[in-house]
């Protein structure tokens, strides 16, 4: 049983490191142009470092047919695009150094732009 | 399709089928002067062009170096419809039939375990529920794919999500059972119990779940659907002399478009020639039609019901009251009010925290619970994991916000954005201008006394003939009345303005004055015998003129706003709302209060400047009021920015689209009741499907966790878990589609 229960407290601590401290891979887009892939309920890439004060373009190619990946949402910038199958460009004003999420309606699908 | 508002135009490109034609296009578009920002979509063929190149160069740049460009416009906005359409067809059905394969399997075997026992003992059971596992595996792999390849892609990220949630439950109840199977001698004698159906069923009312929403959201966004079936495909228009019919985006501006009877506008114009009526209730929400004549203004996506007319094309494509108005919905429909926020903070670390709670619950089983703990263990774990999915919060709020916005487009009433849905829902003051606003703006004559024996028609030739170098705003009212009397005009000589008083001049040989009695005064001629009169006028809110001639007086002429026809009725609902309300006007005191009498309104100001509209709207909100401001012109403006919520009154112009945060279409105050109903309605809509979301997932999780058992002995099945989530999202985006059919209550 001890072991039982030490497993568990591991899993625990497996899944806040997984989840939440672990800092994902980030794709440093080097024209602030970037295609993100829609498919299988991800972003990807999710993690998009973006220049600052510039603008951004992002082409969504959505391949998931799932209704939630249907939206997609700037909450920051009060951006929201619905997107069609296939490529979708969507332009975003000039960011400001910061972190900017985006997902789907159901928060189900999750990216970030970090602009530097 | 950009978030940013600048002038930017969209072209499909037609015979692009190379990789190498994109900078090709992009190039020839880039030399053309005034175009900035060039950006072709190789994928779809689309370009789009930022700056301010004329359409017509930007399309011949093309062309020259032998491609094809089209106008993006509301048909191809209609195709895109079409198109997704055909695609959530494609979907639906491919979930349906992974649902009836999953529940085919999972039906049988869940009223076997019903009738029978689903326990392990002997070889030949152990052979059976073998054969059970590898089919139920089957199902998961073709029929539950898309979750845990889903799954599996999120992990990689970092990420849970929904497809996590699913995989973790079904996995954890066929490994636990594939275990009983292969192993049984590792489990205690009365845990060795296997839930194979429970995987199938879950899969299975998830996909009819997800169906349903995929039928149910294609329904919410029906309003920007029928806004954009409005739109004609093709035009009757004039040119050589000869009518043709063409595609819509081949419509110009300056064209002579012809509509006859039945056939929709299809462009914005100004009317030539013709007379008719126009259905514009897709626009305004007023249910009469309107007549319309040359001189008058018709908008694209009203139909025409009785006469033909001739009108020239002043705004086409994007530019259009309809498409101006389809793209502001859309927009407002995809931003979210205040009110989802804590939903969306809530689902951001939800799924992991399940994750954790699962763990921790089946820990507690396992350490605490009855025998066969084992068994109780996964159930919870599998359980919680199932019913804890916060889809149905993340489509709580975006749902209700696109039916209620699209619904507000339905009665004429446009809304920017998610916020001023919410705010208008918790006004407690509405700020109303008189001018415009509670009355038609637009002064008539409604008295004419005569005085010294004077002869009505005689006089009324005077003073419109006087009148009509005028350029005052009451000048108009009194040539308007003297047009329908049919008096002819003379020449005025000496005509002279004198400021805040009046008018003078000579006209056929006598001096003739007309003005207020300032002007009466400093000509020195006595108006003795109209004071009374002048008195009841002004009580009643009307404006009284003097007229006279020759130094005598021979008329005194009332000039009054009248009321709009339903200011009363809306008032009152205002009011029944429990609404304080408050009127604002630059006009007199005497003709403010009277004003306000007749509608109804206690709390008035009157011979205010715009600024000082901007001082009340602050001074009310500093004393803690929700302050609504409705107004109609450019002087509105920065009260109707300072307010809480700014209605704007409009007429459709693009001016007043954009200035305001909800516009009203039709110029009847009920639009602003309605926008209010309309806006309670949807936020009590959001709060349901919250608290709807809330219920599935606060009170589902400790329930599945098992916290029940020890005083009523209820564990919850993992398969009663799979529909609660199939059904929290449906209920959702249900609920939601339930205020497609809401009607404001009018009175």
């Amino acid at each position: 049983m001890l072991m039982i229960n030490l497993l568990g407290a591991v899993l625990i601590v497996a899944i806040i490191y997984w989840f939440w401290l672990y800092k994902p891979k980030q794709i440093h887009s080097n024209d602030n142009k970037q295609t993100i892939v829609v498919d299988n309920g991800v972003y990807q890439p999710s993690h998009i470092k973006v220049a600052a004060n510039k603008k951004v373009t992002l082409t969504f190619d959505r391949k998931d047919s799932a209704p939630c990946a249907e939206t997609v949402v700037f909450p920051q910038l009060d951006v929201s695009e619905s997107l069609a199958m296939g490529s979708n460009k969507i332009t975003l004003p000039e960011l400001k150094t910061g972190e900017y999420d985006f997902h789907c309606q159901m928060k189900m699908y999750k990216g970030k732009l970090i602009a530097e | 399709m950009s978030s940013s508002k600048t002038t930017e135009q969209n072209f499909i490109i037609e015979g692009a089928n190379c990789g190498s034609c994109v900078a090709k296009i992009e190039k020839a578009l880039n030399s053309v002067q005034g175009a900035n920002n060039v950006e072709m979509n190789f994928a779809d063929r689309t370009v789009r062009v930022e700056g301010s190149a004329q359409q017509s160069t930007l399309i011949s740049a093309v062309e020259n170096i032998g491609y094809g460009a089209k106008p993006m416009d509301n048909t191809s906005e209609q195709d895109a419809l079409d198109e997704k359409a055909k695609s959530d067809e494609a979907h639906y059905k491919k979930l349906m039939r992974n649902m009836l394969l999953a529940l085919g399997v999972g039906v049988p075997l869940m009223i076997y375990g019903l009738i029978f026992d689903m326990s392990v003992t002997t070889t030949n059971q152990r052979i059976a529920w073998g054969v059970v596992g590898i089919i139920t595996f089957m199902v998961m792999a073709v029929a539950g794919k898309q979750f845990y390849k889903g799954a599996w892609q999120s992990f990689k990220n970092h990420g849970a999500n929904m497809d996590t949630l699913i995989a973790l439950g079904t996995g954890t109840a066929w490994l636990y059972s594939m275990c009983v199977v292969l192993a049984p001698s590792l489990l205690p004698e009365v845990a060795r119990h296997v839930y194979f159906e429970a995987s199938s069923m879950i899969i299975g009312l998830i996909s009819l779940g997800l169906a349903f929403e995929v039928k149910a959201r294609g329904r919410t966004s029906q309003a920007i659907k029928r806004l954009i079936g409005l739109q004609a495909k093709t035009a009757r228009v004039i040119r050589d002399g000869k009518e043709q019919d063409i595609d819509i985006s081949d419509v110009e501006k300056g064209d002579h478009v012809r509509v006859r009877p039945g056939e929709k506008i299809p462009v914005d114009g100004d009317v030539l020639e013709g007379s008719s009526r126009l259905d514009e209730s897709m626009l305004t929400g007023e249910p009469m039609p309107v007549s319309k004549q040359a001189g008058d203004k018709v908008v694209a996506g009203s139909i025409n019901k009785s006469g033909t007319l001739l009108f020239e094309a002043t705004h086409i494509g994007q530019e259009t009251t309809l498409a101006n108005i389809i793209n502001m919905v859309k927009r407002a429909q995809n931003s979210k009010p205040s009110i989802g926020r804590l939903a969306d903070v809530i689902s951001g670390i939800f799924v992991p925290t399940v994750m954790i709670i699962a763990i921790l619950a089946a820990l507690a089983w396992l350490n605490f619970g009855p025998a066969p703990s084992i068994a109780y263990a996964v159930v919870a774990l599998t359980t919680v994991l199932i019913i804890a999915c916060p889809c149905a919060l993340g489509l709580a709020t975006p749902m209700s916000v696109m039916v209620g916005i699209g619904k507000a487009a339905e009665f004429g009433i446009l809304i920017r954005n998610g916020e001023s849905l919410q705010t208008t829902s918790k006004i407690t003051t509405m700020i109303l201008d008189k001018t415009g606003t509670i009355t038609q703006g637009a002064p008539q004559v409604t008295d004419v006394v005569t005085f010294n024996n004077a002869d009505e028609n005689n006089l009324m030739q005077l003073v419109a003939s006087l009148e009509n170098s005028s350029e005052h705003p009451l000048a108009e009212a009194i040539t308007q009345y003297a047009k329908k009397q049919n008096v002819t005009l003379s020449k005025v000589t000496d005509f002279d303005a004198i400021t805040g008083k009046g008018v003078s001049g000579v006209v056929n040989g006598q001096t003739v004055l007309f003005g207020n009695k300032a002007l009466m005064d400093k000509y020195k001629i006595a108006v003795d015998d109209a004071t009374e009169q002048a008195h009841t006028f002004a009580n009643d809110a009307k404006t009284p003129m003097y007229f006279a001639c020759n130094n005598q007086l021979m008329a005194l002429i009332a000039v009054a706003d009248p009321l709009k026809e339903d200011s009363v009725q809306a008032i009152k609902r205002l009011q029944n709302k429990g609404i304080h309300l408050v009127m604002l006007t630059g006009d007199n005191k005497a003709t403010a209060h009277a004003v306000a009498k007749k509608v109804g309104i206690d709390d008035f100001i009157a011979e205010v400047l715009p600024e000082d509209k901007v001082n009340e709207v602050t001074k009310r909100q500093q004393q803690g009021e929700i302050v609504g401001m409705t107004g109609d012109g450019i002087n509105d403006a920065p009260a109707l920015a300072k307010a809480d919520v700014g209605f704007a009154i409009g007429t459709g112009t693009d001016v007043a689209i954009e200035s305001a945060d909800i516009t009203l279409m039709r110029g009847s105050l009920h639009g602003l009741a309605d926008a209010i109903a309309i806006s309670s309605a949807t936020i009590k809509n959001i709060k349901q499907n919250l608290f709807g979301a809330f219920i599935y997932n606060v009170a589902g999780i400790p329930i599945a966790a098992g916290v029940l058992y020890p005083f009523i002995g209820v564990l919850l099945n993992p398969v009663v878990a799979g529909a609660a989530m199939a059904l929290s999202s449906l209920t959702v985006v249900t609920n939601a589609n339930r205020l497609r059919f809401y009607k404001p209550n009018k009175r």
